[in-house]
């Protein structure tokens, strides 16, 4: 057993210094599309989104990243390819703040998180999952997984919200005592995805539950989930949802 | 076997009642067969002649039913269908679960969706609709039903008791989810007991069901190609790649050699990193923190190799029939080649250091055994028929993609217990870099995708994922759309024979038993 301690202790800490810095190691984002001027290329690329993420005004294309599902059809295969951010900082705010459900100061560095998965692909979970590798280590910020509505303060919710889980979503929802703060994880859980629209699932979490945070992605790399966690609990300001080129917002970034 | 000497056995057994004819170009004997034969010809085919059921595919034609049964060799290539048709007025098959246990789910599914009845089948009903949240005579495979329209559920009945099966004095049922443990995919268990030993278990799915199948009726190739890469995107890249085959032989395409190569690199890549983020969840299971820690670290270092190289961590947006989507530049390949033998190089150390430490191999030696005798009958595929000494490998077998060409082993073990799966696990990660070595060195500059000429048909795509054989039917109706889409997951198969493994052993190894098994829930539910 020894063995395994030295093998620990010989590694060393390799846990980002995000929140605290940016983290810039390749591969840890897909990014997301960001707008643009496009002019008269603009239809032709808001017509090649499968999943009515891209929409244009006079030329200029904005993005819905609660729809984007990273199918990649607006920068691979085509002349003129949308612009793409390396970012990870992307959650934003679902509805306006309720005052009676803000979870409040006592909240700001230790929360339990439920995580329910409502139909996801696996691949959202999966991200979920690599917050308490070494690299991510969410523990240090004093986010906690809990197995039981009971003791939980933050429902993370993942996938569009299938029918036969509908009813577990709710009473689990209704299980966890006040205050209490629910993320949607993933565009599935925002819009549906590419399940959308049909006689089996919601479009998304906000069918069934008030949702507070929106993390964007398909699935939301585990930065963008930390980065979501930290919103919910108020110690990151939330970004807007939508993007333009003119977007102050997304200047700044 | 030959397909002349088969067609001729059953030619000599079923003069009257079956019809057999070869299709040289896609290596598949078809049977057109008597509904009172097929039992037969299926027990026959999966226990004489040695082939493996693949599944069962169900199509509404215009004015009659086509239940398609797929077999493929487990060592000689070569497919076999047996298809058997009836009007759609008559709603009644016979069973052939008898003589084919694997086909056991295929015919409970057929009957949720379909309405279509199989005489003989010992329990039908309450699978992929749940009896408790779906109204009686609801069938949302048939044509006619609206898969826009709004949803047709009830209120789940909050009273609702799943049907006991053990009336041991004393036993009572544990159940288990949808909602467990910490971060799981939602599925339910129940657990009979006496106390200490799993007596009897049973595993509940389809919580998660997308309808997937319906939902791509009607979508063009494209958008259908999103549904393939999303419904269990854990091996996202294994099932687009299945979809793509398939549309590419409908449409008689020929990929070009540098889009082949690219697809068995990134297959091999997602292999990879699916083992190990399999492996981090044995270490998980069995509490070994360090261990765990450093499995997670690896599977971490592997979705960011994916992410440096393709831009997405699971390989979403890549593919396009007829080949890729996008290029990706030989140098970054050779990168993302030195990274994962890098990776390999401490997966292999983790390995050493696992098979040392007693208290964890306690935990997965002897646990969760699966019987060649039983992997033959449930006709297991992946990782965890080969942990049980069936080599069966569709890279192998039926090749795909030029992987004749690679030089690579098929591990496997006798064991069949956890520790057995592990080593495979283990294993088949060295294989996997050393086919992403030959295929570095195989990449050949030129194009990557010749656009594809969509036609009508049917055909079958396939391949070996991380976690097993899937097999993906695809036909398109006269206007390109897809018509009917059809998919058999490596977990709807493993998951049918899992509930086998969790039996006889301890209520608190069941977490180790699922573990060792790597199934996913969103690739059994689509």
């Amino acid at each position: 057993m020894s063995a395994w301690v030295i093998k620990g202790i010989r590694t060393g800490i390799r846990t980002t210094s995000y929140p605290r810095g940016a983290e810039r190691a390749a591969g840890v984002t897909p990014g997301l599309p960001a707008g643009g001027d496009f002019g008269a290329a603009a239809p032709p690329l808001v017509e090649r989104c499968l999943t009515q993420a891209l929409d244009q005004t006079g030329g200029r294309v904005s993005v819905d990243h609660r729809r984007c599902v990273h199918c990649y059809r607006c920068v691979r295969g085509t002349a003129a390819a949308l612009n793409w951010e390396q970012t990870y900082e992307w959650s934003g705010s679902a509805a306006a703040p309720r005052p009676q459900s803000e979870l409040g100061q006592p909240f700001t560095h230790s929360i339990h998180i439920l995580v329910v998965d409502a139909g996801d692909c696996g691949a959202c979970l999966n991200e979920v999952k690599q917050l308490n590798n070494p690299y991510y280590n969410m523990h240090r910020l004093g986010f906690f997984i809990t197995p039981t509505p009971r003791h939980a303060d933050v429902l993370l919710v993942v996938g569009p919200v299938t029918d036969q889980m509908r009813f577990a979503l709710k009473k689990i929802h209704q299980a966890m005592p006040e205050p209490k703060r629910v993320v949607a994880v993933g565009a599935c859980a925002l819009s549906g995805g590419v399940f959308a629209q049909s006689f089996v699932c919601a479009n998304g979490v906000a069918d069934v539950l008030p949702v507070d945070v929106a993390v964007p992605g398909q699935p939301p790399p585990p930065l963008a989930i930390l980065h979501g966690l930290l919103v919910a609990v108020g110690r990151k300001p939330p970004v807007p949802l939508a993007s333009t080129a003119d977007d102050p917002a997304l200047l700044e970034r | 076997m030959d397909p002349t000497e088969l067609s001729d056995q059953i030619a000599r057994r079923w003069p009257l009642e079956a019809q057999t004819a070869f299709d040289a170009s896609r290596s598949t004997t078809e049977v057109r067969c008597a509904p009172q034969v097929l039992a037969e010809l299926c027990r026959c085919l999966a226990q004489d002649q040695g082939f493996c059921f693949a599944g069962l595919i169900v199509e509404e034609g215009r004015t009659e039913w086509q239940l398609r049964y797929v077999f493929y060799g487990e060592r000689q290539p070569g497919w076999v269908h047996v298809l058997v048709s009836a009007e759609l007025a008559q709603k009644v098959f016979p069973s052939v679960v008898a003589g084919m246990h694997a086909a056991d789910w295929h015919e409970r599914e057929a009957e949720d969706l379909f309405g279509v009845r199989f005489e003989g089948h010992p329990h039908l009903g309450d699978f992929v609709l749940h009896d408790d949240a779906w109204q009686e005579g609801v069938e949302p495979m048939r044509r006619g039903f609206d898969a826009q329209a709004a949803l047709r559920h009830r209120l789940p009945d909050a009273d609702w008791r799943p049907r006991r099966i053990v009336h041991e004095p004393g036993a009572f049922v544990m159940p288990i989810g949808p909602k467990f443990s910490g971060v799981t995919e939602s599925a339910h268990f129940q657990l009979e007991t006496v106390g200490e030993d799993v007596i009897r278990s049973s595993t509940r799915l389809f919580y998660k069901w997308r309808a997937i199948e319906k939902l791509a009726e009607s979508k063009t190739v494209d958008e259908a190609l999103l549904l393939a890469e999303r419904f269990a995107a854990t091996t996202a890249f294994a099932h687009g790649l299945a979809f793509c085959q398939a549309v590419e032989t409908i449409g008689g395409a020929a990929v070009p050699a540098r889009a082949r190569t690219l697809r068995v690199f990134l297959a091999e890549l997602e292999r990879l990193r699916q083992h190990a983020g399999a492996i981090q969840e044995i270490c998980e299971s069995t509490a070994l923190l360090v261990a765990n820690s450093h499995a997670g670290m690896l599977e971490e270092e592997l979705l960011r190799v994916s992410g440096e190289l393709t831009g997405h961590r699971y390989l979403f947006g890549l593919l396009a029939p007829g080949g890729m989507l996008c290029d990706l530049s030989t140098a970054a390949c050779h990168s993302a080649l030195g990274q994962s033998q890098g990776i390999l190089r401490r997966l292999n150390e983790l390995e050493r250091r696992l098979r040392a430490s007693s208290s964890f191999l306690d935990r997965i030696e002897e646990v969760g055994i699966i019987e060649p005798r039983v992997a033959t009958a449930y006709s297991l595929v992946g990782p965890v028929a080969r942990a049980s000494g069936l080599v069966r490998d569709l890279r192998r077998t039926q090749p795909y993609c030029g992987y004749e060409k690679f030089d690579y082993e098929v591990p496997s073990e006798r064991e069949g217990d956890g520790y057995a799966r592990l080593r495979v696990l283990f294993a088949e990660a060295r294989q996997s870099v050393r086919i992403m070595e030959q295929a570095a060195a195989l990449l050949l500059d030129g194009e990557i995708c010749r656009p594809l000429k969509v036609r009508p048909g049917a055909a079958l795509g396939w391949v070996e994922a991380p976690r097993g054989a899937a097999f993906h039917w695809v036909r398109l109706d006269d206007d390109g759309r897809i018509g009917r889409y059809r998919i058999v997951t490596p977990s709807f198969t493993n998951w049918h024979g899992f509930h086998l493994a969790a039996e006889k052993f301890a209520f608190q190894d069941f977490p180790i038993i699922l573990s060792t098994f790597d199934l996913s829930v969103a690739e059994n539910d689509r």
